[in-house]
């Protein structure tokens, strides 16, 4: 905890919204917070899966040896919950194949070889009025920018526009928490990028009939809230909010309950309650793209830790592989030092020919020594103490849902533990002195139950 | 695959750990219980030292020996063992018999903890178990107090502590004589205000220049090692706290209806087991309930039958069964304390 109790001394802190249990994780935000973004140079080849997104793949349009131009779709949505891809770069289509990505060792991707004498300015545009459009209009729109979820969940954003009818979206929350440790790319965006935050926060407003929108983010990055606060519409609709640094204040339940004191019901939409809740990346990637309906072709990646030497904020363009990247800062290591996202809840790497997708926000370096205290702890039964259940934000009991994992009850988790509500934030395997894999342990439930499920319903 | 970074190994998230693992907190809480015990030791000399040494050796030996039985790896380097032998030592009179305080300990691991399947697993605390068993089985000597700093303390034993294994424990009418010229009535504060109507300053509590187990003489001493753990957060302050408040409210209560039959809450807190028992016997993590509300009520639980068994029970004392029994309420006070989850929906049906 860099800044950790000093900020108790300051009267506002109490004064900040906040939501029950939580756990404060070293933020290790200083390797990068302060670095403004830069772009990062183009591989010689990119790869660009085609499901780099919650839902059905993307279809695509293109075929080897064709000449695309930086920002043409190169493949088209597949259904309402999916979205269309576009070249990152002016190159040629090399070829259409299985290559190693986060969700797999074979996924289909599209290679396209890039042009290096290529200015690669953006050519594929074309400015509109948003203003005359309607909500279906602009939800049509959203979808065409081929933007996911830039937190990391990478859902797809038009479906999030289209609320179940009974319901009706009230506020907009914007969530700029990034309760990670060690990421920053929400931070600098809404410092950099501020006017297309509030763009994008007025575009969401417009689709869903929302009055009201607030910008939520941590008390660690009050430089954010100031940058945000000066650049505010006068008209007060849009209003900017710090909540108390605690992990994970950047799920949306956890930001519903602290800005606006709801709850968002278990397995329920925030629709269900008034709301609707977006990154804020992809808000400000919003406002930049959709008015000159442009798509998706790169996004901001924290690159930290302390294997990198040169840890930042860089904008990549999407389809670049890690192995690329981290030649060019100078790492060395296996990609066993790699995790894709935050330390809390990023997925490790398995090659360092994976690309960057949309969902990626942090590329984490961990030292040699890092990894390996992880490998050899040894596990302890439980012996009760409670902290998991001190830690929950969701206020389950993970304690009794580890001993009943343990046992291969896991029927028993799902209807009598309220095993479906956890999001796998992973506070309770933080604090566990037995180092018990409970997310771990939770997972495997959960999948097993699915299955279990599925066979039921094939029967 | 061909490339040279082939065969990596797979972690998943959370990749971030710092709790301090199982061994650290135990041995956490043996540093904490060392000045009680280094007090002690100046109080009553020799005896409570090999008092501690047996219970403790005899404690991890029991464990050690018992996990090879089961034909699993040894769990005598946690160091939980080394607690229940400390708090098992702490809570035995200074001058028991060594073989007979060596026969608690090893029921206080071997039916207390190792029979339920280890560390985690016991519905009670080891070390009470093993002082249960104590009292039942060798109640003269339980109940057999000696002078606090005695002159020959640090150079010869109390009598009583070298009886010879599967004997009667030596008379020590001799050695009162000689230790405490002046007269002791062999009484600790407790006994001697519910038998006697004698109240013992609360000051002389609170350092512990009076009678009483090893270890449940100064109540301020224990307070601060156990300050030590809450701020290590290694232990459940709620539990100590909801006791003595519990404890000190209800015989507040009493002490007001009439302060002639009943104790002042000060002395009521000070005296007797009740501050080891609340500060170290009580927050054994495994015996207590897991829930936030659970350990407010466990709490209150035990401050509550603690007073109920010294106001109106047939013993003086009443800490060890009043924690006893917490302990066996703890799985249903912990199924009836479920927190009310995040965005709970009322089940299909019911609404």
């Amino acid at each position: 905890m860099s800044s950790g109790w000093q900020r108790l001394l300051d009267p506002a802190f109490w004064l900040r919204g906040t939501f029950p249990h939580g756990i404060h994780p070293e933020e290790n935000k200083h390797f990068t917070a302060h670095k403004p973004i830069q772009r990062f140079p183009f591989p010689p080849r990119l790869v660009l899966p085609l499901s780099q997104h919650t839902g059905a793949p993307s279809v695509p349009v293109v075929h080897p040896g064709q000449e695309v131009v930086r920002g043409e779709p190169v493949a088209k949505a597949a259904g309402f919950v999916s979205v269309p891809l576009h070249a990152p770069a002016t190159g040629v289509i090399r070829r259409i194949e299985l290559m190693p990505t986060v969700k797999g060792p074979r996924t289909p991707c599209i290679l396209l070889d890039v042009y290096p004498g290529d200015s690669q300015e953006t050519r594929f545009y074309q400015e509109r009025d948003i203003d005359a459009m309607s909500r279906q209009e602009l939800l049509q729109a959203v979808q065409d920018t081929g933007l996911v979820g830039l937190g990391g969940a990478a859902f797809p954003t038009h479906v999030k526009l289209a609320p179940p009818k009974d319901h009706t979206v009230h506020t907009v929350l914007i969530n700029g928490c990034e309760c990670e440790p060690f990421l920053t790319t929400d931070h600098r965006v809404m410092i950099e990028q501020t006017d297309y935050l509030i763009k994008g926060t007025q575009i969401f407003m417009q689709a869903l009939g929302a009055k009201r929108a607030i910008i939520g983010t941590e008390d660690n990055k009050l430089d954010a809230v100031e940058a945000i606060r000066a650049k505010l519409p006068a008209d007060g609709s849009i209003e900017v909010k710090a909540v108390r640094t605690k992990y994970p204040q950047g799920a949306e339940k956890m930001l519903a309950k602290a800005l606006m004191d709801v709850e968002i019901p278990s397995g329920g939409y925030p629709s269900a309650v008034g709301l609707a809740v977006f990154n804020a990346t992809s808000t400000a990637q919003l406002g930049e793209l959709l008015p000159t309906s442009r798509g998706l072709i790169e996004r901001v990646v924290t690159i930290t830790g302390p294997g990198v030497e040169r840890p930042g904020n860089y904008l990549v363009a999407l389809g670049t592989p890690l192995r690329f990247i981290l030649d060019e800062l100078g790492f060395r290591g296996t990609a066993q030092h790699l995790i894709m996202g935050g330390p809390m809840m990023g997925g490790a790497v398995a090659s360092l020919d994976v690309p960057i997708t949309k969902g990626c926000g942090g590329i984490l370096v961990l030292t040699e020594r890092d990894t390996q205290g992880q490998i050899s702890k040894a596990a302890h039964p439980c012996i009760s103490c409670g902290q998991c259940l001190d830690a929950c934000p969701m206020l389950l009991n993970p304690s009794q849902l580890g001993k009943l994992a343990y046992k291969h009850r896991y029927q028993e988790m799902a209807e009598d533990w309220h095993l479906n509500d956890c999001f796998e934030c992973g506070a309770c395997s933080y604090v566990c002195p037995s180092s018990i894999p409970l997310v771990q342990y939770f997972r495997i439930a959960k999948s097993n139950n699915r299955e279990q499920q599925a066979k039921a319903k094939a029967s | 695959m061909s490339h040279p970074h082939a065969n990596p190994v797979l972690r998943t998230s959370p990749h971030l750990r710092t709790a301090p693992p199982v061994p650290v907190i135990m041995r956490n809480v043996v540093y904490a219980l060392l000045p009680v015990c280094a007090f002690s030791v100046f109080q009553f000399g020799l005896s409570v030292f090999a008092l501690l040494a047996v219970c403790t050796g005899v404690c991890v030996l029991t464990e050690h020996a018992l996990c090879r039985l089961a034909g699993k790896p040894s769990t005598a380097g946690d160091w939980s063992a080394v607690i229940t032998g400390l708090l098992l030592a702490l809570c035995l009179p200074p001058g028991f018999p060594l073989w007979m305080a060596a026969v608690g300990a090893f029921v206080g691991i071997a039916v207390g903890k190792a029979f339920f399947g280890g560390l985690g697993f016991n519905v009670m605390n080891p070390a009470l178990v093993g002082r249960a068993f104590a009292q039942a089985a060798f109640t003269v000597p339980m109940t057999t107090w000696v002078p606090y700093l005695t002159k020959g303390r640090f150079t010869e034993f109390i009598p009583s502590s070298l009886t010879p294994p599967f004997l009667q424990p030596l008379p020590i009418t001799d050695w009162l004589a000689q230790a405490a010229p002046d007269g002791f009535s062999g009484a600790t504060p407790l006994a001697l205000w519910k038998f006697e109507q004698v109240a013992t300053d609360s000051v002389d509590l609170m350092l512990g220049t009076s009678a009483g187990s090893a270890g449940e003489t100064s109540a301020l001493l224990i307070l601060v090692c156990g300050l030590y753990l809450v701020a290590r957060r290694m232990m459940d302050w709620r539990i100590t706290f909801s006791i003595l408040l519990t404890a000190g409210g209800v015989s507040g209560i009493f002490y007001m209806v009439n302060p002639a039959v009943y104790p002042h809450p000060l002395f009521t807190l000070c005296s007797g087991g009740l501050m080891l028992g609340a500060v170290f016997m009580a927050t054994d993590m495994v015996a207590s309930p897991v829930t936030p509300k659970g350990v407010w009520i466990y709490g209150a639980l035990i401050g509550f039958v603690t007073i109920i068994i010294r106001l109106f029970g047939g013993l003086n004392e009443g800490v060890m069964y009043a924690i006893l029994l917490g302990n066996a309420c703890s799985p249903l006070i912990s199924a009836v304390t479920q927190p009310r989850i995040y965005g709970a929906v009322k089940k299909k049906g019911a609404a």
